[in-house]
């Protein structure tokens, strides 16, 4: 049976579906606490969601606006301080995946959330880099998730704030410690996935109904797609009902805070 | 050992032109009452740290207190941008600002660091980031012992740090709950260091291993109710995320900021 879905519930079910259950995930704001509290809520009941603000194992009933809200502490199993999170927690290479979105990404999963145009003369001035340099960079492992169009997945980004194989796909060879980078990316459209010898993203699923010309269109180069191309499973109508649920109780929350 | 203070005492006696000031607090206890006297007392020349600007700094670059910017994400969280940083950068409104950007894990280790004395910070980061390209105080330093090579960076000892908490006893000791950011390490830090708090107890009724920072190492208790509105201080008031919401209209526009300023913090009593 088919559900009614739209592109965004089909990014955030997949993205989602990539955690498994009991992995420790640093979770970054935004779609990706989205998608990490709809893995927790439906096949992933053990997945360990850590936030930058301090909080360890939280279980949010509603999605923070923010990094630090009341909520995820409240919800906690315990908050340690900021230094102690990205020293102890983090770089202590306690953390299975980083999850992270972005504005821009490359072909080598590099991610800019620093400037578009000149550092010294921005056209745009984005937030900059928060937590993600280190995430991308003392993770295992990384999965990206964003909206796919020529405005995010670029060719040659203005900055690469946080790495995924540096610019030449090569990067990571030179560092003793470190993850393994981004590992899957996942969009409105498609999964993609680095290839293997020139880390290289290329498209390794297709979601239903979207062509590969879609695919082709909205990004930013010459994006390749591997020799066998599965198409993404449909969204469940209970991953879907719960995904509603949590934005509905999110939605109704933020309304009403700050009385 | 801390006096208790009003807060534009403690700000006037504390925060002069040229000082570098953190106000911190991640997301939960930003001191935003205090942020508020500095406004009013016309500070200039400030160079401000604060790893998350937030609405606060917004503000106070948008009234011209800072030449310079120490952050590691310059955002409104969950909302977009901070427009009145945005437009210092992109537009020298109302006057240029210098940054220096760092990551999260370098802000916090650097001010760990500098609680612990220490000149520098070592961190495995920056791995692969262009911010090094950009910013000429992160550089690296190799293990004695491994040969690893990891970004150091200058600790932060801030000439006045100053944040929000939700108790004070009598004696002018300060219970800080829920997510504690970095603000033990920014007090512990600081030449001069300002608390503000939700209010002021007989007895901080404490665990033994709570974060509680002692008399002796604040010059200011200052009692702030609401002091840390519009984010939140844990067990008295959630924060406003609505309000967060509604910033992004008032501070795209340079003349609606300036009336909300006028309206909310310069005709209002500290």
């Amino acid at each position: 049976m088919t559900a009614t879905y739209t592109p965004s519930e089909m990014m955030t079910v997949t993205a989602a579906r990539s955690l498994p259950n009991g992995a420790v995930c640093f979770v970054g704001i935004g779609l990706p606490s989205e998608a990490a509290n709809l893995a927790r809520l439906t096949h992933a009941p053990d997945v360990v969601l850590i936030y930058e603000s301090g909080t360890i194992q939280t279980k949010p009933n509603v999605l923070p606006l923010s990094i630090g809200d009341g909520e995820l502490c409240e919800t906690a199993l315990t908050t340690v301080s900021v230094p102690e999170m990205f020293r102890y927690w983090l770089q202590g290479g306690k953390v299975d995946v980083g999850f992270l979105g972005a504005a821009q990404v490359d072909r080598f999963g590099n991610l800019n959330t620093t400037v578009i145009g000149p550092y010294d003369a921005p056209k745009t001035r984005l937030p900059g880099g928060g937590g993600a340099p280190e995430i991308a960079t003392s993770s295992k492992e990384v999965f990206i998730t964003l909206k796919h169009s020529k405005r995010t997945f670029v060719d040659n980004p203005d900055f690469v704030t946080s790495v995924g194989y540096g610019r030449d796909g090569k990067a990571r060879e030179k560092y003793k410690v470190i993850g393994k980078g981004p590992t899957r990316v996942i969009t409105d459209l498609c999964i993609m996935a680095p290839e293997e010898g020139t880390n290289e993203l290329i498209v390794t699923s297709i979601h239903p109904g979207v062509s590969r010309e879609q695919i082709i269109e909205a990004t930013g180069w010459a994006i390749r797609f591997a020799d066998s191309v599965a198409e993404t499973a449909e969204p469940s109508e209970q991953e879907l009902s719960i995904l509603r649920e949590l934005k509905a109780r999110t939605a109704a929350f933020h309304a009403a805070s700050g009385a | 050992m801390a006096k208790f203070m009003s807060l534009h005492d403690a700000i006037s006696t504390y925060v002069k032109d040229g000082d570098t000031v953190a106000l911190e607090g991640f997301t939960h206890l930003i001191p935003f009452a205090a942020g508020h006297e500095i406004i009013r007392q016309q500070k200039k020349d400030l160079t401000l740290v604060r790893m998350t600007p937030d609405l606060i700094y917004d503000q106070m670059i948008g009234m011209g207190c800072a030449s310079k910017l120490i952050f590691s994400w310059g955002g409104n969280p969950g909302v977009g941008s901070l427009h009145r940083l945005r437009d210092a950068l992109e537009h020298n409104w109302p006057h240029s600002l210098e940054t220096i950007e760092h990551s999260h894990a370098a802000m916090a280790n650097a001010y760990e660091a500098g609680a612990a004395g220490l000149p520098l910070a070592v961190l495995r980061g920056y791995q692969g980031s262009e911010l090094p390209k950009i910013n000429p105080y992160i550089r690296s330093i190799t293990c004695p012992f491994t040969g690893e090579e990891l970004a150091a960076i200058p600790s932060i000892r801030v000439d006045v740090g100053i944040v929000h908490a939700q108790k004070a006893d009598r004696q002018g000791n300060v219970l800080i709950e829920g997510i504690v950011g970095v603000q033990k390490e920014v007090v512990l830090g600081a030449k001069h260091a300002i608390v503000t708090v939700e209010e002021i107890v007989d007895d901080l009724n404490n665990h033994p291993n709570a974060t509680v920072l002692p008399a002796w190492v604040i010059d200011a208790v200052v009692e702030a109710p609401r002091g840390a509105y519009p984010s939140y201080a844990y067990g008295y008031y959630e924060r406003d995320n609505s309000f967060y919401k509604e910033w992004d209209a008032i501070a795209r526009d340079r003349e609606a900021f300036l009336a909300w300023i006028n309206d909310n913090v310069l005709n209002v009593q500290g």
